[in-house]
This record gives structure tokens, C-alpha cells and sequence, in this order.
């Protein structure tokens, strides 16, 4: 049990930090897995590895949040999208640096990461898309 | 054997859906439970009510946890066997499934189901958060993705993929208010026009205001028996005669398709094969619209129609009360409101009173077979069941 206990969420957060986008690989079949998981979830095994992932995709869909959770109060409106990355995984975040009218199906985005932390719980990083 | 009842609803009651200001969620429960108990009169409640199912989404709206003994309690059944289930906007979907389950093991001969939800007393952006705990926390809500932005993902998606329209959105929309103003429990009873719609303040694109479901209170439950009993207690029982549970991924961004949800899709078919029907046997449905496009997408999951024509479907009016296949005669959650944990025993309150000509102005003429789809955050729950008259 001892080596799936780093195939975690928080593990995955820790490469954020430092600027890597990490997946977990299944190595007896071969299954690729965004977000990460322990298990693999199509055979069950637990004979993993990290493997990283180049950092770009194509956006499939989006959305501009007006009404924001109170800890985005003050970001809104602003873009999530969910972007196909080069290696077939698909990952949402925020889209930066692009006007809403620009934002569409199929356009060019690479992640940015912000390797500052929050204070309390979760301590994890953010990282958001913005276009090439 | 197909189309056999797995369990019979015998009563059933419904809070007045809305802000229920002053008003707890348990004490709508209880005015539930009063509406039950007197359409009912041949059962005694206290004597022969065993066991209890509530569904109710979130403790962080009231600070109260353990709603199964609480409902219970103010529902004047302790000491019943009471349980709570969570399958966020599915919760008393799955409490459904739970309570059928329970009264075909034989255990039981006579259950409670039920759920409640008390929401607006918080403010938007609590509840926003609130209801985004039914998505995935890690990926969804720690990047500022809300559960209307999982489904305004959905629907960028579905305009992107069949040409679906902001104005197909706003007919769902339209025609649920026109259902809700003839329903006198419902939270909403003003008609609105494609205009009010269509002008309405976004809340995450493509989805405005009145594409979204409404925070409501509200409690909602049924009485349901072993099918050999119902005729002792009543003589208009609803059979239950299908039933469908299914998951998926709590992370939207890990499906093949945002366009449909697998675990609906899974839930119907299940339903249907159990209870021998198909789609276009269905007389009157209760669909999970929490927002616009959750109800164009529920018909396609459904078999309503083919894939991609949800739109033109509600377009053309075949889903209007007058229409070949009425759905959400009680205004749906978009106009009947959306207290979460209350919402999927709701639906079936709606198709008993329509399966025993009991739905007044809404009523549908001559219906004789009913489903109810109930889903769970952006799709990663979802419930279906079929209803026979009985
Ligand atoms: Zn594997």
C-alpha cells in the first residue's frame, strides 16, 4: 500500500507549486488518469505513476460566471472553461487575459501557474488558462 | 415480471413551496406529513408507519445535520427506523429508490419517504456555495466554477453541438412559469413572457436568471405500502412500477460528453425495462430542470426525442400541458422552486396527484402512466421512476 499513498490530490497540488501539471498513469494498463486517483479506475490496480502532462489545450466549452461564490466576489464576471489537453485529458479552470467575445470553442490556451498559497485550508496553489 | 408494482404510493403531501420566512425545515416537513396523514385517513400513522427516508441536501443552511430522527421527530413518529439520504439535488430521488428497496425485502409493509430543504434565509452568495458542495471541490469549486456554471458548460456546450438556441432555453422557462400559475403550492405563480426571459440578468452565460432554478423552502413526502395492501388504505393508489438508479464521475470535465448524462440516461433505461414501458408510452413527466437546459437534455436522456432535438421539442409545444407529452404540470423546479432535498419526492407528489385526477387545473386528461427523473449536481447522480394508475 505504501507507494499509492503519494497518487493524491495534495501531491498533485505540490507539482502545481512547482509549475508542473502532473497525471497519474496506470502501469499494468496503461489507463491515464486527470485528476488523480489511487485506484485506477479501469482495472483497479495500484501499480501507478506519475507521468506529467504538457501544460495546453483546445478549449470544448466555457462559460462567464456573473454570480460568484463568496470567495470570488470580487473576480466576477469572469471565464471557466474546460480545455482538452494536448494528451487527450481534460482539465476546467479560469480563463485570463481574453475578452469574453474572444472566448471560443476549439481556441488555443496554456495553463499559467500561481504558485502562491492560501493561509488556511486548503493550501493548494492555483493555476488558470489564458490564450497562446 | 414486467410492469409488476414494486411498491403503491397511498398518500402523499406537499408544503406550500416558497420563502417560508420564519418557517424551519422540519416544520415544513411536518406540513407535509399532515397533508399525507389526512388524504389517508384508513391509515394510522402512529401505529403502522415503520420506518421513515428523508432526503435533504446540506447541514450548512440551518446548521442541522441528522434529518432523519429530526423529521421524524416533528412528523410525530419517533420511535420509526429514520434514516437521512444525500445525493445533493437527488437526495429524496435516492431515498425513493431506498424506500422501495426497503418494502420489497419484505422488512417493511408501510414507509415514509420524503425530503426538505429550508435555503432562504442565506444569502446568494452562501447559498452558491452552498450548493456547489454537490460538485467536485478539488478541480470545480476550488477554480470558482459554480453549479450554474456546470450547467452553463453544458449549454455552451449543446448550442455549440446541435444548434440549440437562447430562445429554446427560454420557452422551458416560459412554460413552467405557465404550469407553476396554476399550482397554488407553487414558490412562483406569474406567467412570463420569452422577452422576460430572453432579458433577464445573466448568471453565467448562457444561462440568465430565468434559466435557473429558484432557492426555495420546501418539504415534500409520500406514503407508500407493499402493492397487496394499498387497497386497504385507498382506493386511487399509484403503483410504482419502475425504478432506475445510476453514478458518474463527480467531475464534469471526466465525461465523454457534456451534451447528456450518462447516469440518466443508465437510470431510464433501467426504469423502463423494469416496468415494460418505453419513452412513448409516458402520458405526463416530472424532469429535474434545475435549470433550462437540464430539461431539454432530460428529454433527449429520457427518449423524449432524439439526441440534439430537446430544443425544438419544447419549441414546438409537445411538452406543454396541451402538448402530446406534458412535462413539469407543477411548474418544475424552475417555477414549483428547488428546496434540493425535497425536490425528488416532490416530482412524484406532482404524477400521484396527476395518476389520480387530483392535479385541478394542471391536470392532465387521461393519464395513466407517470415518470419522475430526479438528478444529483451536475449529473453525477440521477434517479428515474414510472408510475402506474393504479
Ligand atoms: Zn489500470
Amino acid at each position: 500500500m505504501a507507494e499509492t499513498t503519494s497518487f493524491t490530490i495534495e501531491q498533485f497540488y505540490k507539482f502545481i507549486e512547482k509549475g508542473k501539471l502532473m497525471s497519474v498513469r496506470c502501469t499494468e494498463c496503461g489507463k491515464v488518469m486527470l485528476p488523480p486517483k489511487p485506484i485506477c479506475d479501469e482495472c483497479l490496480s495500484d501499480k501507478l505513476e506519475w507521468k506529467q502532462l504538457a501544460p495546453r489545450g483546445k478549449l470544448e466549452t466555457y462559460t462567464v460566471i456573473h454570480v460568484a461564490p463568496t470567495q470570488f466576489q470580487s473576480l466576477a464576471p469572469y471565464a471557466v472553461g474546460i480545455v482538452k489537453l494536448q494528451d487527450g485529458l481534460k482539465l476546467p479552470g479560469i480563463i485570463k487575459n481574453v475578452a469574453f467575445e474572444d472566448l471560443h470553442i476549439g481556441m488555443e490556451l496554456e495553463i499559467e501557474f500561481d504558485a502562491s498559497l492560501p493561509s488556511k485550508w486548503p493550501i493548494w496553489p492555483r493555476y488558470y488558462f489564458k490564450p497562446i | 415480471m414486467k410492469g409488476k408494482p414494486l411498491a403503491s404510493i397511498v398518500s402523499a403531501g406537499l408544503s406550500k413551496f416558497g420563502k417560508m420566512k420564519g418557517l424551519y425545515g422540519r416544520e415544513l416537513f411536518a406540513q407535509a406529513a399532515k397533508e399525507a396523514y389526512e388524504r389517508c385517513p384508513n391509515l394510522d400513522p402512529k401505529k403502522e408507519i415503520q420506518a421513515l427516508f428523508v432526503g435533504h441536501m446540506g447541514e450548512s443552511y440551518e446548521h442541522q445535520g441528522h434529518t432523519g430522527a429530526t423529521a421524524a421527530d416533528w412528523a410525530g413518529l419517533t420511535p420509526v427506523a429514520a434514516m437521512r439520504t444525500e445525493a445533493a439535488c437527488a437526495s429524496s430521488g435516492v431515498a425513493l429508490r431506498a424506500a422501495i428497496l426497503a418494502i420489497l425485502s419484505g422488512i417493511y409493509d408501510v414507509v415514509m419517504v420524503g425530503g426538505l430543504e429550508k435555503m432562504t434565509h442565506r444569502t446568494t452568495p452562501e447559498v452558491t456555495e452552498f450548493l456547489a458542495m454537490a460538485s467536485d471541490f478539488p478541480f470545480e469549486q476550488w477554480h470558482g466554477i459554480t453549479f450554474p456554471g456546470l450547467y452553463a458548460l453544458m449549454a455552451t456546450a449543446h448550442m455549440h453541438r446541435y444548434g440549440t438556441t437562447e430562445e429554446q432555453l427560454a420557452h422551458v422557462s416560459v412554460k413552467n412559469h405557465y404550469n407553476g400559475s396554476l399550482n397554488p403550492k407553487a414558490h412562483m405563480q406569474k406567467i412570463i413572457t420569452l422577452e422576460d426571459a430572453l432579458k433577464s440578468r445573466i448568471i453565467a452565460w448562457p444561462l440568465k436568471l430565468y434559466d435557473c432554478s429558484l432557492i426555495t423552502d420546501g418539504a415534500s413526502c409520500l406514503i407508500i405500502t407493499k402493492p397487496e395492501l394499498a387497497k386497504k388504505y385507498t382506493d386511487i393508489p399509484v403503483h410504482i412500477i419502475g425504478s432506475g438508479h445510476a453514478c458518474d464521475t463527480i467531475g464534469i470535465y471526466e465525461r465523454e460528453s457534456y451534451t447528456s448524462l450518462r447516469a440518466a440516461k443508465l437510470a431510464a433505461k433501467q426504469a423502463y425495462e423494469m416496468a415494460g414501458v418505453s419513452p412513448q408510452e409516458i402520458n405526463v413527466a416530472e424532469v429535474h430542470d434545475c435549470f433550462t437546459i437540464a430539461e431539454i437534455i432530460a428529454y433527449e436522456d429520457l427518449g423524449f426525442c432524439e439526441e440534439g432535438m430537446g430544443g425544438r421539442l419544447v419549441e414546438n409545444g409537445e411538452t406543454r400541458l396541451d402538448g402530446k407529452l406534458p412535462v413539469n404540470t407543477s411548474g418544475g423546479l424552475k417555477a414549483k422552486g428547488h428546496p434540493v432535498g425535497a425536490t425528488g419526492t416532490a416530482q412524484a407528489y406532482e404524477i400521484y396527484l396527476q395518476l389520480t385526477d387530483q392535479a385541478e387545473k394542471r391536470q392532465v386528461e387521461n393519464a395513466t402512466i407517470g415518470l419522475s427523473h430526479n438528478v444529483g449536481g451536475s449529473g453525477a447522480t440521477a434517479t428515474v421512476h414510472i408510475y402506474r394508475r393504479g
